[in-house]
């Protein structure tokens, strides 16, 4: 697979990660200390105040505006080069419509998405092509995002149609072959139809179309969400395996928390088209200063009935307010046991608080509430 | 006890041959109880819950033997109109997809008074009176106002709270849930299982819940019962379960599972994938996929339900090893 491998001499990505926290508590000190000193170099993408307003209107002959959904409402974040990146919300909160904006699938409303320092909205044409073949895509469902009547040759290689000079025709089939062996699938089976597929092979035929072109990122919508316990784990250690062997940077959305953390090195949560908090791992997960975060992680049922006495609940009442009208201020106030007079007034700002500025801690990272404090949620007291 | 399955068997005759979907489940749970029915895609939980309801698909499905005890009574041997007035009253389920199991083109008042109408012979008034009762107690905002309302006019997580109102209309004494919350998001699934759990402990009912998320389990089961190619391969006290599984299946879900409170290594997998139901290889239905496979006796015997303490079991020649190693 030499021609995938194209970045050897990459230099080892800083995992931070890596550090197996066992006790959160116990090992703040040291967590914040190995993440300081971290300099992931330039950010491969950068995506500024990204926003998709889907208009709404009224009438059957003459269609006016009576509104919009706002989908994606002013989405900042940078994906560097070798690591994944989580998103994870709730149902419609607009993180599909962020993975559409990101591969051009969608125009956006307003914001702009630099690729190397490129902004990519305003590109068209050949340019527009050259940079998109380094953004590739993997759908949720293995069920329906393979056309049932073309051979897994003709899937995995429909991306030559489009970019042939990644492979010449002559070449395809041992190209769609060395694909198939790289995600673990025979490479014998390339004239078979996906029917003949179990959900977690039609994952891999997925993965190998992503990865085709020899992509620099992958945005991965919900990969493994329509699998099967066990063989949710076999997808995910192969797109960590890849991930290494091809120095790969992910976006993975999903609404799974754990698997979320598992995969990620950073993690943004979306709650009505807005980025509410970001962070490393370890900051998200066991140091949450965002309400709505706070709620999610202890909402999450954990493998441990010994756990369940012991943990917090934090249960939201109501319902998520409508994109379409969302509230004045902060768009979480509505369900949020902490809001105040303020909240309806003010918009938070997606930054880090005042009160953590500068310090050494891992509440440090940006989070988007007036009130921000930390708060663990997901160990048992 | 409540409800009772003995060595129940259902199979399914297709065009690809007759398919195993369930081959000699044992199950019982008692008032008060919630037994969690784990496992993957296709092992037979939706089947087995379906034989119990006496709701099967048949044809194609066919009960092929066992008992359904039901206070004492086996179900099978009961004539279809008896057992159309058990479901409802006594046992209810709650399914996946509260939008498809909901009667689209009538309102939710109207769907929830039926149960009061048909069954107890209220009259029209008193039961609209207890349907906005119901839909209060599973806390739909403003229910009097929403009474008229039809399905979609409602989210997600309030439309399964409404099955939930529905399955609990005549205070049955069984609930069956398949997968009721797997197609919400986690706040809402945390209201909808709360909710569950506590009218569960006001009426006293059984809960029978088919789930194959261990999160989920962990937090509300008392026992579980793990299903592989339709069977019962684990069944044990929850956290008994946890510390130490008694099957080399059960021991390699928890492993392939990720942890939310810190950040794991590379995930266990389980090689393979589960048998096909027309297909099943002899011997242990795992033998296929289990790391400690020996060829004899699991390729050529079915191990029966072992017993490895007074109220657990394994369906593994080598429960001892797998329970301490
Ligand atoms: N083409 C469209 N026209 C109008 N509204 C849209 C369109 N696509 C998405 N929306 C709306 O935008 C919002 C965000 O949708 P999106 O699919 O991005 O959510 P999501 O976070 O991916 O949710 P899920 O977890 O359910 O996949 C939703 O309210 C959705 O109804
Ligand atoms: N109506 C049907 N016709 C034919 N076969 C059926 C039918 N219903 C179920 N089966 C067979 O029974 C098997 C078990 O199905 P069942 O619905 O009980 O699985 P399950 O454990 O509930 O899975 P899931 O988690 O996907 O809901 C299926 O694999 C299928 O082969
Ligand atoms: S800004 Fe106010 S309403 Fe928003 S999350 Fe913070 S406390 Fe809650
Ligand atoms: S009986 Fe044999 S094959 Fe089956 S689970 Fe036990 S060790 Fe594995
Ligand atoms: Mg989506
Ligand atoms: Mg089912």
């Amino acid at each position: 697979m030499a021609e995938l491998s194209k970045n050897d001499e990459r230099e080892a990505t800083p995992n931070v990660s890596e550090v197996d926290v066992v006790d959160a508590h116990s090992e703040t000190e040291a967590v914040a200390a190995v993440e300081a000193p971290v300099d992931r170099g330039e950010p491969i993408l950068q995506i500024r105040g990204l926003k998709k307003h889907f208009p709404l209107t009224q009438g059957i002959l003459f269609k006016r505006q009576v509104g919009a959904v706002k989908a994606v409402d002013g989405v900042s974040f940078d994906l560097y080069q070798g690591e994944t990146l989580g998103i994870v919300g709730e149902s419609g909160c607009g993180k599909s419509t962020v993975a559409k904006l990101l591969m051009n699938l969608e125009q956006a409303t307003a914001g702009e998405i630099f690729y190397k320092g490129q902004d990519i909205t305003r590109l068209s044409g050949r340019a527009l092509k050259a940079v998109r073949r380094n953004i590739q895509m993997v759908f949720q469902d293995p069920y329906t995002s393979l056309n049932p009547r073309m051979t897994v040759g003709d899937i995995i290689g429909e991306p030559f149609d489009i970019h042939p000079e990644v492979a010449p025709k002559g070449d395809r089939r041992r190209k769609v072959q060395e694909l198939l062996d790289v995600v673990g699938l025979n490479p014998e089976y390339v004239n078979r139809y996906p029917h003949q597929f179990s959900g977690g092979q039609r994952q891999r035929i997925g993965i190998a179309r992503g990865l085709a072109l020899n992509p620099e990122v992958i945005i991965c919508d919900e990969p493994v969400s329509a699998l099967d316990v066990s063989v949710q784990a076999q997808v995910i250690n192969l797109m960590e395996k890849l991930q290494d062997e091809f120095d790969l940077s992910y976006i993975f959305i999903a609404h799974d928390l754990s698997i979320v953390r598992h995969i990620s090195d950073r993690v943004g949560v979306m709650y009505l088209g807005k980025v509410v908090e970001i962070g490393s791992d370890e900051q998200i997960y066991d140091h949450p200063t965002h309400p709505y975060t706070q709620a999610l992680l202890s909402a999450v049922p954990q493998p441990d009935p010994e756990a369940r006495e012991h943990r917090e609940r934090i249960i939201l009442t109501g319902d998520v307010p409508s994109p379409a009208n969302p509230p004045s201020g902060c768009s979480f106030r509505t369900r949020c046991w902490k809001a105040e007079a303020r909240c309806a007034e003010e918009t938070p700002l997606l930054a880090v608080p005042q009160r953590f500025q500068g310090g050494d801690t891992p509440a440090n990272h940006e989070s988007a509430c007036h009130f921000a404090e930390e708060k663990d949620v997901v160990h048992a007291a | 006890m409540l409800l009772d399955v003995r060595d129940l068997r259902v199979e399914f005759r297709t065009r690809d041959g007759v398919a195993h979907a369930v081959n000699g489940v044992n199950l019982s749970v008692d008032a008060g109880e919630t037994l969690a029915v784990l496992g993957e895609s296709g092992s037979g939980k939706s089947v087995t819950a379906q034989a119990v309801m006496g709701i099967l698909d048949s044809p194609p499905g066919r009960v092929t033997g066992g008992e359904i005890l039901f206070k004492g009574r086996d179900l099978l041997g009961l004539k279809e109109e008896e057992r159309r007035r058990i479901r409802g009253a006594e046992m209810a389920m709650i399914f996946q997809d509260a939008l498809s199991s909901l009667n689209p083109v009538l309102t939710v008042g109207a769907q929830l008074a039926e149960m009061f109408t048909v069954h107890r012979g209220m009259s029209r008034k008193d039961a609209r009176a207890r349907a906005v009762e119901l839909m209060d107690r599973v806390r739909i905002p403003a229910a009097r106002e929403r009474v008229d309302d039809y399905p979609h006019q409602f989210s997600g997580g309030m439309r399964q709270r409404i099955m939930i109102a529905m399955a609990m209309a005549l205070e049955p004494s069984l609930i069956i849930a398949d997968e009721p919350t797997t197609a919400l998001d986690v706040t809402v699934q945390a209201q909808v299982m709360d909710l569950l759990a506590e009218l569960q402990r006001e009426l006293d009912m059984g809960l029978v819940l088919i789930t194959h998320d261990l999160g989920v389990v962990a937090d509300v089961a008392d026992r579980i019962a793990v299903m592989y190619a339709g069977r019962i391969v684990e069944s044990a006290p929850v956290h008994d379960l946890y510390k130490a599984p008694a099957h080399p299946y059960t021991r390699g879900l928890l492993a392939s599972i990720p942890r939310l409170d810190q950040k794991g290594r590379e995930l266990y997998a389980i090689k393979g994938l589960p048998p096909s139901l027309t297909d099943i290889p002899p011997g242990c239905p795992f033998n296929p996929r289990c790391p400690m496979v020996r060829d004899t006796p699991c390729r050529t015997e079915v191990p029966p339900l072992f017993e490895v303490a007074a109220d657990r079991g394994s369906a593994c020649f080598f429960w001892e090893e797998c329970l301490h190693g």
